[in-house]
């Protein structure tokens, strides 16, 4: 596993995407098959699943160090990080041995078909016999947490070097439900019919946060859209089969059943991009994100919230139709396609077009726009009406507007470090706001500042801890944040009686004193003119 | 038994002798450990320090009322015997051994004991009770030996001068700094410095202290007769202004940190450095409890760093452990620079 960690600290250890895609290159030009494969695997995404509890491997790591329990877990904390921990404490190895990665792997898999105390000896053995980083990327594979700071974007980038093919091409290989187990490195990157595989879904084309409205040019070579708040999702009808990806390349289709549908509806050799929702068939319009969160996490679906939450297709764009990829055609088209196919489906078909909002100049988009949160939306989408369908994220043809946050001043009274390159530095804090004299916590955030003033309020907390509950400190009330969010919603589950949606630091409002924080009847406020409509929101979750 | 020494809001106070040791407000007599800020602070009546820490002293405080010590050198103050041995944090810094009536107690200030190779190696001193740091105390710090140190830092100098860049280094004005300028292999090519770095260069290379050339930056430095320099400064002087010139589009600097928190991967990715060299003036938490052993000490008072669990830990192996607040930084990572 040499090359493997001489390839993990050479793309760990520098900041420069060119130094990141030659370590990679040279990795792929000379690390054996079953590595190479492992590698992708790895670095797109396709972690082995965690076999072995964490509870047992701290204790065993604890153990092997010398150290009590309680210690190890002082350490969890400031290292962030439970592989970087367990390798830390352990002492060097004992003498360094060289297995190919893909040895690590499947050695892997044979320990955690033994009984536990076979598996302990196995394991002890594996970190006595690792150099520091193959330690960690050991362990990181044993506790399922193995991430790399390298996009799969680059990574393909260097395998099109490595390989001298199409880096696009490339791309749709990758993507879909490969995993190591079940093809090889020449027919992953080499074969000559990727499109073999009926369920491949095109890369996602991502769209960035508006920058500069006037950098846009005139009003008519835009379509715009509303942006949904739902889950990004790709339904592929082929071969009489029906897949549903999400962004994330992960197969949703046993999730939202209902889609199942479409099959009767649509012709194979279509691919839809669109927007899962939980939809409000009487009302036609979205039941909030809160009725689709309770579908998320279920792999299957009971009848009750099937018919409590039930979802649709929100669909604007057409990737693939009668078996060809539209790819290259331009939105307008791809859209006029889209809508006629969907102009044939009856109400009862899971699928809606996603309206155009139309509008004559940018002032009127800009009126549209002001209206999303009353539809439900979280603000436009704007696309080129001549405009490919691209893979990833680029900036030009596709823009998110969103409308502006929702925003409030709150008290920080609690706060938590962080972990991974936030380990040690105090990021994660909880927020109240005045309910007479007393402060009641509402949300938490975690993003928003800058490093340097992350690195100011940590100094803060350090010096002003009234109390410590286990990982959290009580500070003092005494800064005042600017919390924004997208949505308000009624909660049972939290004393404030309000939960957010993705809420985050705007900025510390250090002009404002604590006493001018907002207060729980302004939340309620709130509650009352964006919160939608009276629903039972909590889950038996 | 009265104790030697006590924990006041002032700093660290021995009735017997009436003085302090590395106090935070000012007081009428002062004895200091060594010339880190958090240590040597300014507005003290009087001041003693060992005669190797004394020109850095009187380099950041200025004009003061200093006097000076040797190692070893017992000197009585009101009815305390006091004298300084090497804490081998920093060249001239001290533990301070107080003795009254029998009773003996140690103040580390800050230590390490292994050898940098400049510092006067840590000398444990036998004492009833021991005042430690514990910066660094948990087990999962531990300290690269000085010689991989060494040849890890030079094959990345190496490798950014056979490529025409510059390799920009942060390290702490006073230790570190020097510790790398010792450790850098002064084949491979020219040392630059930042004025912070090399005004207490100047200081301790006037004591005697073996250290290699090196050439102090200024605007009027002419940086392309000096490719592929090694380039010394204080940490936060990496994400300044001053920093930029060593970047030319064409060939941009390699940069790195030394510090002991380069041990923890989380940290080396938020300081967004291509290197981070584990380097450290603190013990690491071997060289935490071998110090403490070596002490015989019973009485433990851990001062600053991870001193909630260190004191668990050592109460857990026997000892009479307590912490003490005071406001020592240690090697802060979310501190800049320590002056």
């Amino acid at each position: 596993m040499k090359h493997f960690a001489a390839l993990f600290r050479a793309v760990d250890q520098t900041t420069k995407t060119s130094a990141k895609v030659a370590a990679m290159a040279e990795y792929f030009s000379i690390a054996p098959d079953a590595d190479k494969l492992w590698c992708v695997a790895l670095f797109s995404g396709r972690r082995p699943r965690r076999t072995i509890t964490a509870t047992v491997l701290r204790e065993w790591a604890a153990e092997r160090a010398g150290i009590p329990l309680w210690l190890f877990e002082e350490c969890y904390p400031v290292v962030g990080d439970l592989a970087e921990t367990i390798s830390l404490v352990l002492p060097p190895p004992e003498q360094e041995t060289d297995r190919p990665l893909s040895h690590w792997i499947a050695e892997i898999r044979r320990l955690s078909a033994l009984p536990e105390a076979e598996r302990k000896a196995g394991i002890l053995a594996a970190w006595d016999g690792l150099g520091p980083t193959e330690r960690l990327l050991f362990t990181k594979l044993l506790t399922g947490g193995f991430r790399v700071g390298v996009s799969q974007k680059l990574m393909t980038r260097a395998l099109a070097q490595a390989t001298g093919q199409e880096e696009a091409e490339l791309t749709h290989r990758l993507m879909g439900s490969w995993t190591p187990e079940t093809v090889s490195w020449d027919s992953l990157v080499h074969a000559p019919d990727p499109t073999a595989d009926l369920s491949r879904p095109y890369p996602f084309y991502l769209a960035y946060q508006l920058e500069d409205l006037a950098a846009l040019g005139p009003a008519s070579d835009w379509l715009a859209e509303r942006k949904w708040d739902g889950i990004r999702g790709q339904l592929i009808l082929r071969g009489g089969e029906h897949h549903l990806w999400s962004r994330g390349e992960e197969l949703m289709t046993d999730r939202f059943p209902e889609l199942a549908r479409l099959k009767d509806f649509l012709p194979p050799g279509t691919v839809i991009d669109g927007e899962v929702l939980a939809w409000n068939g009487a009302a036609e319009e979205p039941l909030s994100f809160n009725a689709l969160q309770k579908r998320i996490g279920r792999k299957t679906v009971p009848k009750k919230l099937l018919a409590e939450a039930p979802a649709i297709l929100m669909a604007y764009d057409l990737l693939e139709w009668q078996g060809a990829d539209l790819r290259q055609t331009p939105f307008a088209e791809r859209r006029a396609l889209l809508e006629s196919a969907a102009a044939e489906l009856p109400p009862e078909a899971p699928l809606r077009l996603s309206p155009l909002v139309a509008a004559e100049s940018w002032e009127g988009l800009a009126g549209e726009r002001a209206r999303s949160r009353e539809l439900m939306a979280e603000g436009l989408m704007l696309k080129r009406r001549d405009s490919p369908y691209l893979a990833g994220r680029k900036k030009g043809d596709w823009w998110k507007w969103k409308v502006d946050p929702l925003s409030i001043d709150a008290v920080m009274i609690y706060a938590q470090s962080g972990s991974g390159r936030r380990a040690n530095l105090f990021t994660d804090f909880t927020f109240a706001v005045w309910k007479g004299e007393e402060l009641v916590p509402f949300t938490k955030a975690y993003s928003g500042l800058t490093d340097a003033e992350f690195r100011q309020i940590t100094a803060w907390v350090r010096r002003n801890t009234l109390q410590k509950f286990g990982p959290v400190r009580q500070v003092p009330p005494q800064h005042v944040f600017e919390i924004g969010f997208e949505g308000i919603q009624r909660s049972t589950r939290h004393k404030s009686g309000v939960a957010l949606r993705f809420p985050r630091m705007l900025r510390w409002r250090h002009d404002k004193p604590v006493a001018e924080a907002n207060t729980l009847a302004d939340l309620q406020t709130m509650l009352a003119t964006y919160g939608g409509p009276e629903t039972v929101t909590e889950a038996e979750a | 038994m009265a104790d030697v020494l006590t924990f006041t809001d002032s700093g660290i106070y021995c009735p017997a002798g009436d003085f302090y040791i590395d106090p935070w407000r000012p007081v009428p007599r002062a004895l200091i450990t060594h010339g880190h800020a958090d240590h040597a602070r300014g507005g003290m009546g009087r001041y003693l320090s060992t005669d190797g820490a004394a020109p850095v002293i009187r380099h950041r405080l200025g004009e003061i009322d200093l006097a000076t010590i040797r190692y070893g050198e017992t000197r009585r103050i009101g009815e305390a015997e006091v004298s300084f041995h090497p804490a081998g944090h920093v060249p001239g810094s001290a533990q301070i051994r107080v003795e009254v009536k029998g009773q003996v107690w140690v103040v580390s200030g800050d230590y390490k004991v292994v050898s940098d190779g400049l510092s006067e190696p840590f000398e444990p001193i036998p004492c009833h009770a021991f005042i430690t740091e514990c910066t660094f105390g948990l087990p999962v710090f531990k300290w690269t030996a000085p010689e991989r140190l060494a040849a890890d830092l030079n094959a990345w100098w190496a490798a950014a001068a056979g490529q025409g860049r510059f390799a920009l280094i942060g390290a702490y004005s006073l230790g570190k700094a020097q510790r790398v300028m010792a450790a850098a292999d002064a084949s491979i090519g020219p040392i630059l410095t930042h004025g912070a770095v090399e005004n207490v260069t100047e200081v301790l290379r006037a004591q005697g202290l073996p250290l290699p050339a090196t050439i102090r930056v200024t605007p009027e430095l002419d940086l392309k007769a000096h490719p592929g320099a090694l380039v010394v400064a204080p940490p936060a002087a990496l994400s300044a202004p001053w920093a930029r010139r060593f970047s030319p589009a064409s060939a941009p600097a390699t940069t790195g940190f030394a510090s002991g928190w380069m041990a923890l991967r989380g940290v080396r990715r938020r300081r967004a450095a291509d290197r981070g060299f584990v380097m450290s003036d603190h013990a690491d938490w071997a060289g935490l409890n071998d110090a403490i052993r070596a002490t015989g000490a019973e009485r433990i008072f851990v001062t600053h760093g991870y001193t909630s669990p260190f004191r668990r830990w050592l109460e857990e192996e026997g000892y009479d452990a307590h912490v003490v607040s005071t406001e020592y930084a240690g090697e802060g990572e979310t501190e800049e620079e320590e002056a």
